[in-house]
Order: structure tokens, then C-alpha cells, then sequence
């Protein structure tokens, strides 16, 4: 079980061989697992955006997303070694294997939730693969760096309706300081370290999240204060989606991702 | 939906111009350009954009079509055909 994807215990010496390799498979699906999620929820808006072209917008991400998902997963399954591709690291696994920030799974509210889980994924993803990209794994390196252009747009997308919306109209404003409400608590999980993020970064072969911190504050803090948003109070609660304990809405997403490949086992296009 | 509507001009990848492909709607000359990015360059298919709000545009009368264009109609000795250019002249 310690060299599996899972989310497994790691055995306890951080620096051997197995470990180390079961820890990179495991950051590797986390990284996958967000893009593959907060994918699928940006996709729920495809033919129900406010406008054609937000709406075609919304899709671009999403399939953006759902690229780089790709990538990760395939790469994951082939470190992995047990010979699962993404599509069935993606449609066949069980809900606490999968290791994205519970903040990728929560549903969408309204547009203005979902432009500013946008900025808020945006922004973190821009941080984290630039630190990425210049990472000792040359195949993770080079999805960072094409992921890094995807998620500046992403980021600046969400920036921009963001500011409209929160410095908008009354009502706007209101929604957006609501979705701010129930979004930020579930942001100190995507700077808490999973222990197999702790053993890379201990090892000198991975990102520890918790750096990433001070670069994502600088670039999102100035664009809520831009949009008259209140940034709520610290609060004790720390969401588990990385580590695999998810929310009661991740068995819904997950019973619609994978319904073609219960159903219908080795389906293709 | 009462945003305005931005007329979307796109040069390619090895085009000189900016060539009209189509119109949006956006709030705002920010937003525009983000929403025809992702209307029309989809598949590659250009690397500058402008956007030009609709009502900025000044355009011809169609209904003046014939006191507009149909004079210059007959008017083949404009075109600059009807000169022997000597051969060191090229590409007239």
C-alpha cells in the first residue's frame, strides 16, 4: 500500500526510495485531482451562463482544466506503475482517493461564487506552478509551464468579474460578499502541506504550499479591497479534501463524473 | 441584457491587418476583449485583437448604395491598366 496513489499512510522514513516515489504520485494526483474538479464544476455552467459569450468563456476554462487534469493524471498513473491511465485514475476511483482542496468540489452558488472561486484557484495556481515549472521533475516542469499561461488567465478572468461585481450594484456586491463568506475558510487548505507534500518538500523535491501563501495574498488581497469585499476573520475550521475527507457535495459531483464509466465499463467516444 | 455590442477584429497569425470576424456583447472594453478572445480564437486564430464599440462606428447609408458606388462603376480607366510600365518596375 505505501507505494500506491492512494493517499495511503507513507511509510515513516521520509528520504527512502518507495516513499519519496509514493509521495510524488500522491502530489502529482492532488495537483490532478484540483484541476479535474474545479473542471467539472466550471463545466456545470456550460449552456446556463449568464451571457453566450461568458458562457463560452466558462467552457474554455473548464476544458483548460480539464487539459492540465490530463496531463497530471497520466503522468500520476505512470509513476504509479500499476497501470492506470487518467482516464482511470479520473472515472475510477473512490471518493477518498482523490486529493483535491475541498474548496475544487463546493457547488456553485451563483456566478458571482463561481467568478470568485476563479480568482481565488487562479491566483494559487498561477503561484504554485511558477514555483513548479522551475521543479527538479522535467515532465511536472513542463505542464507548469503551460498550465502557469492558462492560469493567469483563469486569474485575471476571475479578477475582473470579481471587481465588477463586488464594486457593482447593491445586490451585486451583497452576493459577492456572501460568496467571499463561505469561500474563504476553505482557503487555508490549499497552503497546508499533505504529508506527502511535507515529505517532498522536506526532500527538496517538491513545492511546500505554505510558501506559496505570501504571493497569493499579494495578487488577491488588493483585488478584493479593489471590490469593497471584507475578507472574513480567521476561523479554526481547516477543510480535508487533501486528505481525502471531502464534503457531502463531492459524492454527487463524482456520481455524475464517473456515471459513463460505471455504467458502462471501457466506454469510448 | 443590456450591454453594449463590440464589433471583434482579429489579425492572424501571418496576417498584416485586423480583419472584421464577428461582433459581442461585453460591459466593458476590458471585458470585451476577454470575451472575444474567447469567442473567436479558439482554435489559433489570431494573436491581435481589437474590439471597436458597434455605436462607434460610423457606417454608409445602404440605402445610398447607388449615389455611393454605382458612379465609379464605369469608370475603368481609374484602374492603372492602361500603362506599359517598363520591365524594371515590378510587382505595380
Amino acid at each position: 500500500m505505501s507505494t500506491t496513489c492512494d493517499g495511503a499512510p507513507a511509510p515513516p522514513d521520509a528520504a527512502s526510495a518507495p516513499g519519496l516515489a509514493a509521495a510524488r504520485c500522491a502530489v502529482l494526483l492532488g495537483y490532478g485531482d484540483t484541476a479535474l474538479i474545479l473542471g467539472q464544476r466550471l463545466a456545470e455552467w456550460c449552456g446556463h451562463g449568464p451571457v453566450l459569450e461568458e458562457d463560452v468563456a466558462l467552457a474554455n476554462i473548464a476544458l483548460d482544466l480539464l487539459g492540465q487534469a490530463r496531463l497530471l493524471l497520466a503522468h500520476a498513473g505512470a509513476l504509479e506503475g500499476r497501470g492506470r491511465d487518467a482516464d482511470q485514475l479520473a472515472f475510477l476511483r473512490l471518493e477518498r482517493e482523490y486529493l483535491n482542496p475541498t474548496l475544487a468540489e463546493l457547488p456553485n452558488v451563483d456566478f458571482g461564487h463561481t467568478a470568485l472561486r476563479l480568482l481565488l484557484f487562479g491566483a494559487f495556481h498561477v503561484a504554485l506552478w511558477s514555483a513548479v515549472q522551475h521543479g527538479r521533475d522535467p515532465q511536472l516542469a513542463t505542464i507548469a509551464a503551460k498550465s502557469l499561461k492558462e492560469a493567469r488567465y483563469h486569474r485575471n478572468h476571475g479578477a475582473d468579474w470579481t471587481v465588477r461585481l463586488g464594486d457593482g450594484t447593491a445586490q451585486s456586491h451583497d452576493r459577492m460578499q456572501r460568496a467571499l463568506d463561505a469561500l474563504w475558510p476553505y482557503c487555508s487548505e490549499l497552503f497546508t502541506a499533505s504529508p506527502a507534500e511535507q515529505r517532498l518538500a522536506a526532500a527538496g523535491a517538491g513545492v511546500d504550499p505554505a510558501q506559496l501563501r505570501p504571493a497569493w495574498e499579494a495578487d488577491v488581497l488588493p483585488v478584493l479591497a479593489e471590490s469593497n469585499l471584507r475578507v472574513p476573520p480567521p476561523t479554526p475550521f481547516r477543510a480535508s479534501g487533501k486528505r481525502g475527507i471531502h464534503s457531502e457535495h463531492m459524492g454527487h459531483l463524482l456520481a455524475e463524473l464517473q456515471y459513463l464509466q460505471r455504467a458502462f465499463p471501457g466506454c469510448r467516444w | 441584457m443590456d450591454w453594449p455590442l463590440w464589433e471583434v477584429f482579429i489579425r492572424s497569425r501571418n496576417g498584416l491587418d485586423h480583419k472584421h470576424c464577428g461582433s459581442i456583447h461585453a460591459p466593458d472594453a476590458r471585458l470585451a476583449l476577454q470575451m472575444a478572445r474567447d469567442v473567436y480564437t479558439r482554435r489559433l486564430e489570431g494573436v491581435s485583437i481589437w474590439v471597436v464599440r458597434a455605436d462607434a462606428i460610423v457606417a454608409s447609408d445602404p440605402d445610398a448604395k447607388p449615389e455611393m458606388f454605382d458612379p465609379a462603376a464605369d469608370k475603368i480607366y481609374r484602374h492603372p491598366t492602361f500603362y506599359k510600365l517598363p520591365d524594371d518596375v515590378n510587382h505595380m
